[in-house]
C-alpha cells in the first residue's frame, strides 16, 4: 500500500487502484447505470452473518474498495431513488475480488 | 432531553440554513468530500488537521479550540449543526467534541450527508465567508472523555461497550474493512465488554433509530445495565461517539464517557488483559 492513512481518514477523493501485493484480502469493484459510473452512491460491506462492516461513498468513476479477510462477503449499494443493488462474494488473503454492479434508477 | 433538542432533520436545514446564529459544519471521514460539494453555507472542520495536536496524541487545547472557532466564524452562542459522511461518525465525533469544550447549542444532522445525497438535495462548492468571532470555550468536561486506566480499572465493574463490527470484536480484523489493516499491535477486545455495532444504531440511510428500538437494542438484547456507568470505544473514537450520542444524547442515559484511545491505544498497551472470540 502507498499512502496508507493512518486513523480513520480515507484516502482523499476515495479509492486509488494498486496492485495488490500486500497479502490483503481486498474486495473492490465499480458500480453503473445504463453504462456510466454512478458518482453519487454508497457501498457497503456486511459479513457472513449478514451484519454491517463497512461502507464507502463511491469514487468518482463508480468506485469502491474494501480491505476484507478470507470468508464470504456481501457487498450492497444504495444510491438516490431507492436503488439497491447486492452481490455476494468471497475474499482470500493476497487475492483482489473485483466486482461489476450495474443498477437502475428510476 | 428530547430529540429535537439534539437533532434536526433535513428539512428544518433547507429552512434555516441562511439564518444568523446558525451555522452548518460538515466533518468528513474522507476530508475531500466538502470540497467536492458540500451543504450551502457550511463550513469545514477537518477531523485530523482541525482537532487533532499535531505533535502528541490528543486533542487541541481550549486556546487552540477557540482559535479555531474564531477563524471559521463561529460564536460561543451560535446553533451549530453538524453533519458528516460515513453516518455522521466524524460529525457524531465532532458533536462529542464541542460538548467536551462547553458548547451548547449543538445539533447534529440526522442521516447526515449520506441522507442527504440519497435525496438529491442541493451540495453547493461556494465556501462561505464567515466574519472572525472571538470565541470562548470551556475546561475539557472530564465527565465525558476516559483515559486509559480507567478502562483498565472499569472491566468487570462497567459496562463497556465495543461498538466494532463482530469481526473486529472478535479478532478477525483489526480496522474497519474500508482502511488497511493496520494500528494496533494486538486484535480483540476489553474483556467484560459488549459488542454492539455502532452500526445497529442506525438505520440504512444513516438516519438513528427510535428511541424504542435503541433502547430494546442496548438492554434487552444486549444486557447493557442503565443503572451503571458506561464507557464505549471502537479503533480511534469517532464510531464510539456515534454510541455515546445515541446513550447520552437521544437515550438519556448519565454517566457515559466516550474512550478516544479506543483499541488503537489499549491494544498496543503492555500487560492489559485482551479477550478473543464473540464475547459472553
Amino acid at each position: 500500500m502507498s499512502a496508507a492513512p493512518d486513523g480513520c481518514g480515507a484516502p482523499p477523493g476515495g479509492v486509488a487502484v494498486t496492485e495488490n501485493s500486500s497479502g490483503e484480502a481486498i474486495i473492490e469493484g465499480t458500480v453503473t447505470s445504463g453504462g456510466a459510473p454512478v458518482q453519487v452512491g454508497y457501498a457497503r460491506l456486511l459479513n457472513d452473518d449478514g451484519e454491517f462492516v463497512a461502507e464507502v461513498p463511491l469514487g468518482e468513476n463508480g468506485g469502491f474498495r474494501f480491505f476484507a479477510a478470507p470468508g464470504n462477503w456481501t457487498v450492497r449499494v444504495l444510491a438516490p431513488r431507492g436503488a439497491r443493488v447486492e452481490e455476494t462474494v468471497s475474499a482470500d488473503r493476497g487475492h483482489t475480488t473485483t466486482l461489476a454492479l450495474g443498477i437502475t434508477q428510476a | 432531553m428530547s430529540r429535537s433538542d439534539v437533532l434536526v432533520d433535513a428539512d428544518w436545514v433547507e429552512a434555516h440554513l441562511g439564518d444568523p446564529g446558525v451555522v452548518l459544519v460538515e466533518v468528513d471521514e474522507d476530508t475531500s468530500a466538502y470540497d467536492k460539494g458540500h451543504i450551502a453555507n457550511a463550513v469545514k472542520v477537518d477531523w485530523k488537521k482541525d482537532l487533532q495536536d499535531p505533535v502528541r496524541r490528543d486533542f487541541i487545547d481550549k486556546h487552540g479550540f477557540e482559535e479555531l472557532m474564531s477563524a471559521r466564524g463561529i460564536s460561543s452562542d451560535d446553533l451549530v449543526i453538524l453533519y458528516g459522511g460515513n453516518n455522521n461518525w466524524f460529525a457524531a465525533y465532532a458533536y462529542w467534541y464541542f460538548r467536551l469544550y462547553g458548547h451548547a447549542n449543538v445539533k447534529l444532522l440526522d442521516g447526515g450527508r449520506k441522507k442527504w445525497e440519497l435525496d438529491s438535495r442541493d451540495l453547493v462548492t461556494q465556501v462561505p465567508n464567515r466574519a472572525r468571532t472571538s470565541y470562548r470555550a470551556g475546561d475539557q468536561d472530564a465527565s465525558l472523555r476516559a483515559f486509559r486506566d480507567e478502562v483498565v480499572a472499569a472491566i468487570g465493574q462497567r459496562n463497556l461497550v465495543d461498538v466494532r463490527s463482530p469481526d473486529e470484536f472478535s479478532g478477525k480484523l483489526l480496522a474497519p474493512a474500508h482502511l488497511p489493516q493496520e494500528q494496533a499491535q494486538r486484535a480483540g477486545h476489553i474483556p467484560t465488554a459488549k459488542n454492539v455495532p455502532w452500526s445497529k444504531a442506525a438505520n440504512d440511510d444513516g438516519t438513528f433509530k427510535s428511541d424504542d428500538d435503541l433502547r430494546k437494542l442496548y438492554g434487552d438484547e444486549a444486557g447493557l445495565d442503565f443503572a451503571r456507568d458506561t464507557i464505549a470505544y471502537c479503533r480511534i473514537g469517532e464510531r464510539s461517539a456515534h454510541t455515546w450520542f445515541v446513550l447520552h444524547e437521544l437515550l438519556g442515559q448519565a454517566n457515559v464517557k466516550n474512550y478516544d484511545g479506543s483499541w488503537t491505544e489499549y491494544g498496543s498497551l503492555v500487560g492489559v488483559p485482551i479477550e478473543l472470540g464473540a464475547g459472553r
